[in-house]
């Protein structure tokens, strides 16, 4: 079994062509096979990954699962995963047959439906296992397609405007990188990422157009880079597309926004920023941690005052993101492992707020937090469970979302205590912020007419929701299963962050407080 | 056995909240009480048993992260074990009492199921309590502190029918969060300085930490001053200190049983508990224990002026805890650790048994909070009464003066009052004013529920009764406490140095030659009398940080100079005892029309503490609208206006014009070819992968 990761990889994208092509009908037969081929697939692919996390080695350096093969036009077919990729893998596997079970209730287009999350999974885990530049960015880039087609024609009231402002803004991101890429297989010679992580890019002072650019080539690259990680995180100032696109995406379209795709920002700076061009993220460092402290303080008060539920948690997911930044962009073992860790745990946690959201609007068809009130009176299931994933939204400790949060704030305050303190305040919104909304929705006399006959989670809803509460628990309180995973990789990656930039003088700032 | 104690409780949670479905309401309450006097029992079997050894368990790993170890583990050492028995056993109490109290809940209506939950959040509430106290480490403590923070949170709100339960409960978290910031940076400040966050590796690290300057925001600071200030912080948003004690008086929106087991107890004593579990820090931050000492005698002092106007049964009893517990933290300011431990413990009873008695009081009355519709209960409900009033003698510090005989507050309080004149002049006499407010408010509670005639609805005093055994037991048990903890303790807790050492789990060396080099070096003697002649002051020997469960530093006499205080100082509180007991007889026994008459002069004044200080207002006006108004201003105008609008709007202008575009090409169909391509690709990519692999 030398091929798994492509297994894992293109079982959904097989099963979606056997969708496209051979499922004919729009009946209700069809619709229900449609849906129970997608749920085996990914399914399986669930089943078939378990295999990647139990053959994978934590202590052993370098990729694992290595393939490689002649592709088209003389480049090369690279896959494999490393403790920084293989969870996030993982979260796409687990996270996958949830979201098709979440969207069992869907009558429009249900096969177009179905093929276009299969596309979507398969690209997602392609993201994260691809080891060449082309081929990542392929499956970086393709993955828009699906997401875009999932807002454009499952979305709200005006999914068209959104499922473009998404589109234009995440390609955009990418072109600068896509421009980045081919200056690297110019000065190295290889798209292949194992090589190109340990080629060292020249950091000499540039001039560029009468600037002088330091960190040279290095700095350039990174912000290259940066415009599509940013972007796509998404980071402040450029978050603005996700509150639209989460608002008019289909429950499932938002699950799979916010637990995966932002990730693969998160992933990206750890796949390329921090290691290949560490000179250039030490010296922007400083201004993403700015960034993000600036973007949690400010999406957080953003999330307070709407009015909208989705848009809220989008807010909220922002702010979260801001951590994971901050963490990586701390670049050393505490900040990046705790921002992998909040990477995992807002996967779980995000999906399932978005769920959450989705139970009560297929039943009331409304976002607006008003329309509610005194959900717990006829919803008692429901309000435990949103009250759940409330707390690990705010990041309680014993749940996955307090993991994250503190080990990127430990990080981070070992660099700079402005951004920590800054960032740290994010604990008191965020709770000001979710136990608002909590307190609308849920607490109160049941008094509005319309919420009369509301009924409380059927067992395909609780079903899904019951893996979301271990994971989220289990992770809060035994973290050690994911830490254990990523920390070689990490410490490997930051004594290398850290070697790199020690004979990089000018503006030397590296962060040794902490040992 | 620490294990037991401490899983007891969770595990009665679980069955009780998620299995009463499948063994019945009544069978799962029952169980989550028998699972918490399980824990009562062993704790008490622990406590007694305590050599003062410090014992550590560990239990499993939790966050590990490069040089960060943080374990899920016990530890048991004096400080814990008197935790122990607080929590458990006011816990296992308020569970038997809450079989009466919560029976038959207005709040809800017929045939809806919430006991179970209510059970279960206690326990929850037990077993976070007691990972708070039992921790090895601060972040472990942090797990607690946050914990306690969430089962306050569902318990204030948890009638969750009414509107204002659910704002105070909202406040109760938010504010406690404000506190929880801080707490947080002081983990990080040390992890930082000290590269862990044991307490063992902790403790042992302080006397460096003092010699440690930490850049921190915009200058240097000393190490120890500014991690005690951080961790201080915490303390304060938990205890309800001044600045952030809004929560705890809206706090009692949540049913009684819960306002005596958290918000008077426990929870809110475990910011004294941090401050004493800190103690190795905290003697070497003069700075932060100055302010520890100003902000526990403020708090002593605002809340008992407040308590004196408050008409609301429990909203008195709130104040007088929160200004209790400013006593505490005078004491451990000043570091006077143990005195601190034995007014928490003693107030844990009194002030549990006063909650306790004012639920009989508001059960009898049909939930009846206001005092102004009270009076002349005493027949009507005698063991309440007999309760309050020990709770009453208890809390005013009735006791004979200068001897060591006294209901458990007197032996306590005066011992705080001691220790404040030894140490600070200024916190002496806040806390004396504020034990003649403290005589007064509860005095006047009891005259103006138990005496005089009755009032408000006559129809429910003559329904007023006796509440059932359920509920008097409790109260007969802290009964007990109230009147015996003071004496019984007193030894251990404020006796000598040496007994403290002793109970403490301080090792006690044999006085002699103290001048060796090994120990002169360690601590330089500061005119601490030669061994020689020690005679009236107990020569310690140079105390290793994280030795024992507390920790005095080589300058800390406060417990010896507390005892040679003049004798008006110790006679001090007794006296304002009685000038506040006269005010309120003359106001509420003798001349009922006179309070009438102070308030109307002094309106100003008496309107000033019946809105508690504007503390309320003035936060709206500060914190809550400009935050709101902040938010919308960044919503509308931030990513609206300039973000949407001009930065990316050259990028952005581009999707309007694609959706007119689209608008008139049915979007339809573009979306069916974008369709067609996506399926297209993927069947090439996959062709071509698996063409070419072969």
């Amino acid at each position: 079994m030398d091929n798994l990761l492509s297994i894992v990889t293109f079982t959904p994208l097989v099963a979606a062509a056997i969708l496209a092509l051979f499922l004919r009908g729009n009946d209700e037969a069809a619709q229900r096979n449609a849906k129970w081929l997608a749920l085996g697939a990914t399914g399986f692919t669930f089943f078939v990954s378990i295999f990647v996390l139990a053959g994978f080695e934590p202590n052993a350096p370098g990729f694992q699962f290595l393939e490689d093969r002649e592709w088209l036009f003389g480049l090369h077919y690279r896959m494999g995963v490393d403790g920084i990729s293989v969870l996030f893998v993982m979260l796409t596997t687990v996270l996958m047959p949830l979201v098709v079970a979440a969207c069992w209730d869907v009558t429009t287009r249900v096969k177009d439906y179905m093929v276009a999350l299969l596309v979507l999974e398969g690209l997602m885990i392609g993201v994260f296992c691809a080891l060449d530049l082309i081929l990542f960015y392929a499956f970086f880039e393709a993955g828009l397609i699906p997401m875009f087609l999932i807002i454009g024609i499952w979305g709200g009231a005006n999914r068209i405007y959104a499922a473009f402002k998404f589109f234009l803004y995440t390609l955009l991101g990418s072109v600068l990188m896509l421009v980045a890429m081919i200056a690297m297989y110019v000065d190295a010679g290889t798209t292949d990422i194992t090589l190109l992580l340990s080629h060292d890019f020249s950091h000499a002072p540039l001039n560029v157009l009468g600037l002088n650019v330091v960190g040279g080539m290095q700095t350039l690259l990174w912000l290259a880079f940066f415009a599509s990680f940013a972007v796509k995180m998404p980071m402040w100032p450029v978050h603005t597309w996700l509150p639209d696109a989460h608002v008019q995406a289909p429950t499932a379209g938002s699950v799979v926004l916010a637990a995966i795709l932002l990730k693969m920002g998160g992933y990206g700076f750890l796949r390329f920023s921090l290691p290949m061009f560490p000179v250039g993220s030490e010296i922007m460092g400083p201004l993403v941690l700015w960034l993000s402290a600036i973007a949690i303080v400010y999406t957080s008060l953003v999330a307070l005052m709407q009015d909208d539920m989705k848009k809220l948690i989008a807010y909220s997911s922002v702010a979260h993101m801001g951590y994971v930044t901050m963490g990586i962009f701390a670049a050393n073992q505490q900040g990046v492992d705790g921002a992998i860790f909040q990477m995992i745990s807002h996967g779980f946690v995000s999906g399932a707020l978005f769920l959450l959201v989705g139970v009560i609007y297929d039943r009331m068809h409304t976002r607006e937090i008003s329309a509610y009130g005194g959900l717990v009176n006829r919803m008692p299931a429901y309000a435990l469970v949103f009250m759940f994933f409330t707390m690990a939204n705010v990041g309680l400790p014993g749940t996955s979302g307090f993991v994250g949060e503190f080990l990127t704030l430990v990080g981070v305050f070992q660099v700079n205590t402005w951004v920590a303190v800054v960032a740290a305040t994010g604990v008191i919104l965020s709770a000001a912020y979710a136990l608002w909304l909590y307190r609308r929705v849920v607490f109160g006399d049941l008094i509005k007419e319309s919420l009369r006959s509301i009924t409380d989670m059927t067992g395909r809803e609780r079903a899904i929701f019951a893996p979301l509460v271990v994971a989220t628990l289990v992770l809060g309180v035994y973290p050690a299963l994911v830490l254990d995973i990523i920390g070689p990789a990490v410490a490997n990656l930051v004594e290398n962050y850290d070697v790199a930039t020690a004979d990089f003088v000018p503006g030397h700032v590296v962060a040794a407080t902490g040992h | 056995m620490v294990t037991i104690i401490l899983f007891a409780p969770l595990l009665g949670a679980i069955i009780c909240g998620f299995g009463w479905k499948f063994i019945g309401e009544t069978a799962a309450t029952v169980v989550a009480t028998a699972f918490l006097f399980l824990a009562a029992v062993l704790s008490w079997v622990v406590f007694l048993g305590h050599d003062g050894d410090t014992l550590i368990v560990q239990l499993f790993r939790w966050i590990e992260s490069g040089t960060l170890m943080a374990d899920w583990s016990i530890r048991l050492d004096r400080l814990t074990a008197i935790m122990l028995i607080v929590v458990t056993t006011v816990s296992a109490l308020v569970h038997l009492y809450s079989f009466g109290y919560m029976d038959h809940d207005p709040q809800f209506r017929e045939g809806e199921i919430y006991k179970p939950r209510f059970f279960a959040y206690l326990s929850f509430f037990t077993f976070a309590m007691l990972a708070l106290v039992t921790s090895d480490n601060l972040l472990q403590m942090f797990f607690g502190w946050e914990g306690v923070g969430l089962a306050s949170y569902l318990l204030i709100g948890f009638y969750w029918r009414k509107p204002s339960a659910g704002a105070a409960a909202m406040k109760a978290f938010i504010v406690n969060r404000v506190g929880d910031f801080g707490f947080m940076l002081g983990i990080l400040a040390l992890f930082l300085l000290t590269d862990s966050i044991n307490f063992t590796d902790v403790f042992a690290a302080t006397p460096e930490l003092a010699e440690t300057q930490i850049s921190f925001l915009w200058t240097d600071w000393n190490a120890a001053n500014l991690i005690a200030f951080l961790l201080f912080i915490g303390a304060m948003g938990k205890s309800a200190q001044l600045g952030l004690h809004t929560w705890l008086p809206d706090a009692m929106e949540g049913p009684t049983p819960v306002s005596a087991l958290i918000h008077a107890a426990t929870m809110v004593t475990a910011g004294v508990f941090l401050v004493c579990r800190m103690s190795p820090l905290m003697e070497y931050a003069d700075q932060a224990m100055a302010f520890v000492v100003v902000v526990g005698a403020a708090t002593a002092f605002m809340a008992a002026t407040v308590g004196l106007v408050q008409n609301d049964i429990k909203r008195v009893i709130a104040y007088s805890t929160m200004s209790q517990l400013g006593y505490m933290f005078v004491a451990a300011g000043l570091g006077a650790y143990s005195v601190a431990m034995f007014h928490l413990l003693t107030h844990a009873f009194f002030k549990a048994m006063l909650f306790l008695g004012a639920g009989s009081v508001i059960h009898a009355m049909h939930h009846e909070q206001d005092m102004r519709n009270y009076g002349g209960l005493r027949k009507k409900i005698p063991y309440t009464f007999w309760a309050m009033m020990i709770g009453t003698l208890a809390i005013t510090g009735v006791g004979i003066p200068l001897t060591h005989i006294g209901f458990a507050g007197f032996l306590s309080k005066d011992a705080v009052i001691e220790v404040a004149f030894a140490g600070n002049t200024g916190a002496f006499w806040a806390l004396v004013v504020a034990a003649l407010f403290t005589s007064f408010y509860s005095w006047r509670l009891m005259f103006l529920t138990f005496y005089g005639k009755p009032r408000g609805d006559m129809h429910t005093h003559e329904h007023a009764h006796e509440s059932p055994a359920v509920m008097t037991v409790p109260l007969a048990v802290l009964a007990v406490g109230s009147v015996l903890a003071g004496m019984v303790f007193y030894g251990p807790f404020f006796g000598s140095q040496e007994q403290v050492d002793r109970f403490m789990g301080v090792p006690v060396e044999p006085v002699a030659a103290p001048v060796e080099e090994g120990l002169v070096t360690e601590a330089p003697a500061h005119g601490e009398a030669p061994a020689g002649e020690a005679g009236a002051l107990h020569v310690r020997a140079p105390q290793v940080p994280g030795q024992g469960a507390i920790f005095a530093g080589p300058e800390n006499h406060i417990i010896h100079d507390a005892h040679e205080v003049p004798a008006w100082v110790k006679v001090s509180p007794f006296v304002a005892m009685l000038l506040g007991f006269l005010a309120a007889w003359v106001g509420y026994i003798a001349r009922p029309s006179l309070p009438g008459q102070w308030a109307a002069n002094l309106a100003p004044l008496h309107r000033f503490l019946f809105r508690k200080w504007y503390f309320d207002e003035i936060y709206d006006v500060l914190f809550v609208r400009p935050a709101k108004w902040l938010g919308r201003f960044l919503w509308k105008r931030g990513d609206g206006d300039v973000i949407d609008g001009s930065i990316n709007g050259i990028a952005m202008g581009i999707v309007p014009m694609a959706t007119r575009w689209l608008g008139r090409m049915q979007s339809g169909y573009v979306f069916t070819y974008a369709f067609a391509m996506v399926i297209g690709i993927v069947i090439l990519i996959t062709w071509t992968t698996i063409a070419a692999g072969n």
